[in-house]
């Protein structure tokens, strides 16, 4: 649910980052936060365990600049990824405008990541969304890991939408802001039908 | 209410202003802040340079999120206010119309007790303003920048 302010005349979006646990969700934001212009972007809050496991949400407000006028804010969130946190994403998810899931491309985390788009799916229609309408991309982590399956494999298994698709390496940065300017048009262009 | 979007306009903007800038005065606060239950900044008065409010506002629905959460785990529909005591300064976080959250920061010069009556009274007014909104909403239909174009969006990203 996007917040139009016209008094301001900003617009509000949120966008989550959904995948199993160390996929990359925190190190996609911590990129975003280390390379975006200080002035676009706010501080990056994370409310991690001490041995930095995401325990509740990291989040990072990006302000990128104006379209008709309108300010455009997207704040993005990650959820803590761990099996065990479920309760935690659910609060997470809502109000949500956009959704980036994160595989981890390793043959080892198939499992696990079809567990989470599945989760993902779950949750979503509790909070009321239509999965095949949000908008939604998704971003292959870790393609430089040695153990990581094809691109054509991990569509079959978790695009069943066909939605934008990419390939990243969220530490050295590549693919992470392809991943979220198209999440971030998706959005927008949601937005322009009125949210209906 | 999942799809449909929120949208502000001036006038209940500024009610909510003046709202906010008369609960500041009554309750001897150093801000105060209205924010939506995802997080967005919808109005501010007070002390707002001190503060950091975007992060603000999205920790303080986080915190009613998972509070939320807790008091659905023991049957309960929500905690509809939590107190948060520091050294310095207070917190008094409140929901106002199951929508919307009411962030109260206040140092000594004011109390627990004074806040909670005067956020009782704001809460009364913020609510008739969400109906205005609501009802605003219903009249327009407006999608909000339905006049937007893929050249628009295209133009954030040069």
């Amino acid at each position: 649910m996007s917040f139009i302010n016209y008094s301001s005349r900003e617009i509000n979006c949120k966008v989550v980052y959904y995948g199993p646990g160390l996929c990359g969700k925190t190190t996609n934001l911590q990129y975003i936060h280390r390379r975006m212009n200080p002035e676009a972007r706010g501080k990056m809050i994370s409310l991690a365990t001490e041995t930095e496991r995401t325990l509740f949400f990291d989040f990072l407000p990006l302000s990128l600049g104006e379209i008709r006028g309108f300010k455009t804010r997207f704040h993005l969130y990650t959820v803590p990824g761990q099996v065990f946190y479920d309760a935690s994403r659910r609060l997470i998810l809502r109000g949500v405008d956009g959704v980036v899931f994160c595989a981890d491309s390793q043959l080892t985390r198939m499992d696990s990541n079809v567990e989470s788009i599945e989760n993902l799916r779950v949750n979503m229609r509790e909070q009321g969304y239509d999965i095949d309408k949000i908008p939604l991309v998704l971003q292959y982590n870790k393609r430089d890991l040695p153990q990581a399956a094809s691109v054509s494999e991990l569509h079959a298994l978790l695009n069943s939408r066909n939605v934008p698709e990419f390939e990243a390496v969220a530490t050295t940065g590549i693919g992470v802001f392809e991943t979220l300017k198209s999440v971030i048009k998706l959005i927008l262009i949601e937005l322009k039908k009125g949210g209906k | 209410m999942t799809y449909g979007n929120f949208i502000l306009h001036d006038k209940e903007y500024h009610d909510f202003q003046v709202v906010l800038k008369k609960l500041l005065g009554d309750a001897y606060a150093r801000v105060v802040f209205l924010v939506d239950k995802n997080g967005s900044l919808l109005a501010t008065a007070g002390e707002t340079e001190e503060f950091d409010t975007t992060s603000l506002a999205s920790l303080a629905a986080g915190n009613i999120a998972a509070t939320g959460g807790l008091a659905s785990l023991i049957g309960e529909k929500e905690f509809s206010i939590l107190f948060h005591e520091g050294e310095r300064d207070n917190m008094h976080i409140s929901v106002v119309a199951n929508r919307v959250i009411l962030v109260v920061i206040f140092d000594r010069r004011s109390s627990v007790g004074l806040v909670r009556l005067r956020v009782r009274r704001a809460a009364q007014e913020i609510e008739t303003i969400l109906q205005a909104v609501d009802a605003n909403a219903q009249q327009q239909e407006e999608a909000g920048i339905e006049e937007l174009t893929e050249d628009d969006i295209e133009s954030l990203f040069k």
